[in-house]
């Protein structure tokens, strides 16, 4: 039998039910498109917060005090900590593959400029934090790298700090009032938005000391490394855990590296995406046994055809191939539909919610159709495989 | 040429085993035109499906030209059956979703026949029936003679040696029925072998050869050729 010959045969049997073959192929349509919509759900979650993730680069380690045990309760709690310092920050700038290194502490403050007030976010910083962060510079420049110790009162202002306080005015060399000290205004920085609820632009980054001094704090928050693009971050946290063991005696910190937390992230966030991909599989199963039970009904209902068949001179695996077919070109047309039902159903939700992203991906949709085949042909072995094994005789018997 | 030889066939019915065929021993020359007749439940359906292979003996051979068709397989049976037998039935047994053309076309399908050559072999063996016209029809929209002759028009195309008819005239008017029988007949005196089961004397009469069948044997077997 010619393939073009044998297709036009078994649609037409799809063909000859129309309402029954459409709900039959709906039932994979939904299974399929739900498993692409929401693979794409996960599969935009997981982009987006790999790109938050990222936007600071991904060659960094952070260095927080306190050890984190795996338990997960702070170390903190444990009263011989030594707090981090500006001087531990300044002996892992020595470490051959480091470039930079910034020390961080936080807090918030009020600022003040002429009768305007914001309460906001105060980053204690190094000069070097514009590349670490990649942060970019609207006006004047950045802190520069005074000695920690001897740092000048100067102040960064965040793009809506800037705007609050100032509008579009002049900033460079205002004076300003942060808590109840004055500082002078050097530079004013970029927007760069939102990065998981923390908002950079609503922030005024002033130098490390004068934030410890501000906050009457004896430790930094945390310690930045930057190391050499291509440099191993193992190698390196290996380093800064032995230097920073010397100094305190003992191993009173936490190492993370970017590298292991994008790898973590990654892992939970494609757990993720196959858990309500595996959702979505659960319809399509539905949609599976659906074909079953129309694949069976049909070889009931055509047991004079299949006698038939086999009186004209059918051999038993064309029989098979015949029914077969069928389930397949339901799943088929199934999955198709259920593919633009998937894809246009994620470019439709993205459009009325931009907020939620969305991501298809063709490993996903390559494996959606491909699995739909397979239902397809699973649902159809069992029916087929009755039909094939019927006796003629008894087939063409009773009308 | 076929020689059937010490056939036996039994059904398994609950409990009970029926002997549907009994030590059988038939054969039919090349052209021959044999009617099988005997009571219902005689074992004639059964008799007319071994020589159709559609139905294994349990015990006995059968061999049809040449070929022993005891020893084949199914798919070896298949291409038997395929070019060398057409069967027409009681209920016609057509493809309901298919047109009058497509059910003719059907054998040819499946034996994997180019389209255009196809075309040409429907229309021709449509026109010879007298249903050229009724080409695009499907069943349901034919009357039960025009049916039967798109069921011969199917058995034929292939170009059989054999044509098995199963009562083929059980569900039509005698009207009807006679235009089928003359059909058929027409085929016979092209050299195809006809063997028909009927229950109707009158039609059994027309054969040159008449077979009675009773309890699974055969009771007569009159104006047999050799
Ligand atoms: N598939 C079957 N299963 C069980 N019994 C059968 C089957 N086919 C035929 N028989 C039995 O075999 C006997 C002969 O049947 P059949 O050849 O159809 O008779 P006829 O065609 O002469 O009326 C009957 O008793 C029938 O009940
Ligand atoms: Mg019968």
């Amino acid at each position: 039998m010619y393939i073009r010959d044998f297709i036009q045969l078994t649609t037409s049997a799809v063909r000859s039910h129309r309402m029954r073959s459409f709900l039959t192929a709906l039932g994979i349509a939904v299974g399929i498109g739900s498993v692409v919509l929401l693979t794409s759900l996960g599969e935009g979650l997981h982009r987006f917060m790999l790109a938050e993730f990222t936007q600071f680069g991904t060659n960094l380690i952070g260095i927080n005090p306190g050890r984190v045990t795996t338990g997960g309760i702070s170390g903190a709690l444990i009263s011989n900590i030594r707090p981090l310092s500006i001087e531990d920050a300044q002996a892992l700038a020595r470490i051959p593959q480091v470039v930079d290194v910034i020390s961080v502490v936080q807090g918030n403050a009020s600022v003040e400029s002429g009768k305007k007030q914001r309460r906001t976010t105060i980053y204690g910083i190094d000069s070097a934090a514009p590349e670490v962060f990649k942060l970019k510079v609207a006006a004047g420049r950045f802190l520069p790298d005074d000695p920690p110790r001897a740092a000048r009162a100067f102040a960064v202002l965040g793009s809506k700090v800037r705007e609050e306080l100032f509008g579009t005015g002049q900033v460079l060399g205002k004076r300003i009032r942060i808590g109840s000290e004055r500082y002078r205004v050097i530079g004013s920085m970029e927007s760069k938005g939102q990065m998981l609820g923390f908002d950079l632009d609503d922030t005024v980054w002033i130098p490390t000391a004068k934030a410890l001094a501000m906050f009457n704090r004896e430790s930094l928050m945390e310690i930045d490394v930057l190391y050499k693009e291509g440099s191993s971050a193992d190698e390196v946290s290996e380093q800064i855990k032995k230097i920073l063991v010397a100094r305190h005696g003992s191993e009173d910190f936490t190492i993370t590296t970017q590298e292991k937390m994008l790898e973590i992230l990654g892992k939970i966030l494609n757990i993720l995406t196959l858990a309500v991909g595996g959702l979505g599989g659960i319809s399509l199963l539905v949609g599976g046994v659906g074909i079953l039970t129309i694949m069976t009904i049909a070889v009931n209902e055509r047991t004079n055809e299949i006698g038939l068949l086999r009186a004209l001179g059918s051999e038993k695996n064309q029989i098979l191939g015949i029914f077969l077919g069928e389930a397949v070109i339901l799943a088929a047309i199934g999955g198709f539909a259920g593919l633009v039902l998937g894809v246009g159903g994620a470019w439709l939700l993205e459009l009325i919610v931009p907020a939620l992203p969305t991501h298809t991906s063709w490993t996903y949709i390559i494996a959606a159709e491909l699995l739909a085949a397979v239902i397809g042909l699973l649902a159809g072995v069992l029916p087929a495989r009755r039909a094939a094994a019927l006796n003629p005789v008894d087939a063409l018997r009773g009308e | 040429m076929i020689r059937l030889q010490h056939i036996e066939r039994f059904f398994q019915v609950g409990e009970e085993k029926v002997h549907a065929l009994r030590d059988v021993d038939f054969s039919a020359a090349k052209g021959e035109y044999i009617a099988i007749m005997g009571p219902s439940g005689s074992g004639k359906s059964t008799l007319l499906n071994i020589v159709g292979l559609l139905d294994r003996p349990d015990g006995g051979t059968y061999e049809l030209d040449n070929i022993m068709t005891t020893t084949l397989n199914d798919k070896q049976q298949a291409d038997v059956r395929r070019h060398k037998i057409g069967f027409v039935f009681q209920f016609f047994h057509l493809v309901p979703r298919l047109t009058a053309e497509q059910n003719v076309e059907l054998p040819l399908v499946l034996a994997g026949v180019e389209k255009a050559e196809r075309k040409g072999r429907v229309q021709e063996t449509l026109q010879a029936f007298g249903i050229g016209d009724r080409a695009r029809h499907r069943p349901d929209q034919l009357s039960g003679g025009q049916r039967q002759r798109v069921a011969i028009a199917r058995a034929t195309i292939m170009k059989p040696t054999v044509i098995l008819a199963d009562e083929p005239t059980g569900n039509l008017d005698r009207a009807s029925g006679n235009d089928v029988i003359e059909i058929i007949e027409d085929l016979n005196s092209r050299g195809i072998t006809l063997i028909m089961v009927t229950h109707d004397p009158e039609l059994g009469d027309r054969a040159k050869r008449r077979i009675k069948m009773v309890d699974g044997r055969i009771e007569e077997d009159i104006g047999k050729q050799i």
